[in-house]
């Protein structure tokens, strides 16, 4: 009996060292740290790719034809797009500013026009597949990485500590939301800037903040979504799906359609408890509903910023700061005036997932403001459009009044005509024109720009979902919105219709109010 | 004072559901049109629904009544009386006539109700229920390989429904005044209730089918 009563305790018991010894089962048949390869000490970043190319041999040549690298995407119009040459109304372009700005670039060294695009040990595996979170790139550096302590910059005593490069090349695992973050939630010069749609909240999100990434529940990778293939990752916002009319994407069947839309999950008629709602989908993206609000995770967005006004000194005679109450800047002479947003209401626009840029050498008129950095195309009536959430970001920046060209500034670097450095705008756009070869009167004026960032995650759980209401009514969220009739809307009325019914309705109660009037006198009169 | 049974129970049920009905979607349908906010939009979009379904379901045992018990003829026009009819309303209700016009079970509508009635079935509710399906299943319509289906728009719809609705409203407002000008002011509305209406002692067989006043 006690033997008995023993194994009936000690059975589980063996069960859960099995267990235990199950949950170590690597999803990987690779461990990192037993490669020869990787266990040496590594001097710079491209030693590190040199090794990783020693087993994967085509990643090199995959990653060399993405925008990651190139920084370039051609459009269907035929817009040569791209951080390499766009211009957008944030820090305007990374161009003349590259040993800051390209610490984003998935390589090592783009410091300036002389960058090797073909060099496959240039290329950055590190800044992706990192998963020890250790994995610094310092502005600065043009996407180097430091190996031993270095005072940087030179002379000003702030000493950049080194990474051990060996054991993050060790440790090297899938993409996650922190490797795509680490660029992505700070487009725009800081966390949250650009996007709206995407920060540092993202990083470890709850389920109201994203019921897909939520840290604590279906843990989303970027990647779960952007299911990517031999390095080429979907779902660019060069390449939008305005309207995904296919159903779920289904294993086995071949779908060669974008695999990041909501549709390509949730197919047309996703809404199984009210089934009224699958009668929006043809007109009404997932997004707009569904992602209520942007900046929902407490990090603040740029909303608008004025380049016009940077340059001012405190009373002191350095440049001036200004902060908001949560202790923001608002204004910094570098830049200039900041407005920012937290739990931001999108703008509603039909796209169709055609967009049209402003090059850098296309015609700007001041008559003609805002000048529109990028424009979403799209109608009620085109067939491919949807209803989308956007974020407008309203921008005040440099032009050339005389050759009415938006202008490419130089900004970063420690020499005399980056703006950040001797704030004259005259000499940085100089430089900046002059590096792409483009010509610049001399005179430096301000335009008012507009563009638009589609809102696309920040998913909140359907619980958090627009309610009817919001877009059924009287100067709701759609009143702006064209080329659909909302019920509910009193600006689609036929006020005609309305006027006649109410008068009738109006004439019948007074009529017989009348007659009823005379009925009560007559009979008070006979009695 | 002679009573006779005019409103069967079918009848009587019939009619105050539909009534209920009719004037709780002139209510939601209004707010749902955008005229005010009541009982918020999803709400009151919800419960119009589930009341068109209900008043459709109802009227598949009312047409089936109306031609099971051969009722439907009580809303064949006529033009017998209705001069006569129209100048009761008009004057004689004033001067104290008498109705030129007697109920009897065969016979239950006068010339204008028949008339109004009919305007109701075969116009105002068709006309309600085509536009309001064809709101409800509007994504279905504009799917259809029909091209004139396909081509119609919400707005159109809507603005359908809408002028409906006003007609209803109206109809309602007239038809609840004319319930009060039995021989008391109540005496319509309870043979509505109880199915028996009172037969006005004062009026003689005689007088009532003689046209009068022309």
């Amino acid at each position: 009996m006690a033997a008995l009563v023993a194994s009936m305790f000690l059975a589980p018991a063996v069960d859960a060292e099995s267990d235990s010894g199950s949950a170590k089962l690597l999803k990987s048949t690779s461990d990192h740290t037993k490669f020869k390869a990787l266990q040496v000490e590594f001097n710079s970043g491209p030693e590190v790719t040199k090794a990783c190319l020693s087993c994967h041999t085509e990643a090199s040549k995959q990653l060399h034809k993405t925008e990651h690298w190139k920084w370039e995407y051609r459009n269907a119009q035929g817009q040569l797009l791209g951080k390499k040459t766009l211009i957008n109304n944030f820090c305007i372009t990374p161009v003349t500013n590259e040993a800051a700005c390209n610490i984003c670039h998935i390589g090592y060294g783009w410091k300036d026009d002389s960058f090797d695009f073909t060099s496959e040990v240039n290329v950055d595996c590190l800044v992706c597949h990192d998963t020890t979170g250790n994995y610094r790139k310092p502005a600065g550096l043009a996407g180097n990485v430091v190996t031993k302590a270095m005072e940087f910059p030179p002379g000003s005593g702030n000493i950049i500590k080194p990474i051990d490069l060996k054991k993050i090349a060790q440790a090297v695992g899938k993409t996650s939301r922190d490797t795509c973050g680490a660029c992505h939630f700070y487009g725009g010069g800081g966390d949250g800037v650009k996007h709206g749609d995407m920060d540092s909240s993202l990083a470890s999100p709850d389920q109201a903040l994203d019921v897909h990434m939520d840290a604590l529940g279906l843990n989303f990778a970027c990647a779960t979504c952007h299911m990517t293939e031999g390095h080429q990752v979907p779902g660019s916002r060069y390449a939008p799906t305005g309207r995904d009319k296919d159903g779920a994407h289904l294993r086995g069947k071949e779908d060669k359609t974008n695999p990041t839309t909501c549709q390509a999950c949730h197919g047309q008629a996703p809404h199984k408890k009210i089934a009224k709602l699958n009668d929006h989908t043809d007109k009404v993206a997932c997004q707009s509903c569904h992602v209520p609000k942007f900046a929902r995770g407490g990090v603040a967005t740029k909303m608008s910023w004025d380049w016009s006004t940077a340059g001012k000194m405190g009373p002191d005679g350095k440049p001036l700061t200004i902060k908001d109450a949560k202790g923001h800047p608002i204004y910094t002479a570098a830049k200039g005036d900041f407005v920012l947003g937290e739990n931001v209401v999108p703008d509603y626009l039909w796209f169709n997932g055609k967009v049209t840029y402003t090059l850098r050498s296309d015609k700007v008129e001041k008559s003609s403001q805002p000048v529109l950095i990028n424009h979403f195309d799209g109608s009620a009536s085109d067939g491919k459009s949807l209803i989308w959430p956007v974020k407008t970001m309203h921008g005040k920046q440099a032009y050339d009044p005389v050759n009415k060209t938006l202008v490419v500034p130089h900004l970063a670097g420690n020499d005399d005509t980056a703006f950040w450095t001797n704030f004259n705008w005259e000499k940085a756009v100089a430089t900046g024109m002059a590096s792409i070869g483009a010509p610049f009167s001399g005179k430096v004026d301000f335009v008012a720009t507009e563009s638009t960032w589609p809102i696309t995650h920040m998913v909140a759980p359907a619980k958090d979902a627009l309610r009817c209401h919001d877009c059924h009514a009287s100067n709701g969220r759609l009143e702006k919105l064209t080329g659909i009739y909302i019920p509910g809307r009193a600006s689609d009325h036929a006020r005609w219709l309305d006027n006649t019914g109410w008068a009738i309705a109006a004439l019948t109660l007074l009529g017989v109010l009348g007659h009823g009037i005379g009925r009560i006198l007559v009979s008070k009169r006979s009695k | 004072m002679a009573r006779i049974y005019i409103f069967t129970r079918f009848e009587r049920f019939w009619h105050w559901t539909q009534a209920a009905l009719i004037v709780f979607m002139l209510v939601t349908g209004f707010e749902i049109h955008g005229t005010y906010t009541l009982f918020g939009w999803e709400k009151a979009a919800n419960l119009h629904t589930t009341a068109a379904w209900t008043l459709i379901g109802l009227w598949l045992f009312a047409i089936f009544w109306h031609f099971t018990t051969g009722e439907w003829r009580q809303y064949i026009p006529t033009s017998k009386n209705i001069l006569g009819v129209m100048n009761y309303y008009s004057v004689g209700i004033f001067t104290g006539a008498p109705h030129p016009f007697r109920v009897t079970k065969l016979s239950k509508h006068n010339p204008l109700q028949r008339l109004a009635y009919l305007l109701i079935k075969l116009f105002i509710n068709p006309l309600i229920w085509l536009s309001g399906l064809a709101y409800l299943y509007y994504n279905e319509l504009a799917a259809s390989k029909i091209a004139a289906v396909a081509g119609v728009n919400l707005g159109t719809i809507a603005l359908v429904h809408t002028a409906a609705a006003f007609m209803m409203l109206a109809f309602l407002i007239g038809h609840l005044y004319l319930s009060t000008t039995g021989h008391t002011p109540l005496a319509h509305i309870k043979a509505m209730i109880t199915g028996w209406e009172d037969e006005e002692s004062d009026r003689s067989p005689a007088t009532v089918s003689a046209p009068i006043g022309h």
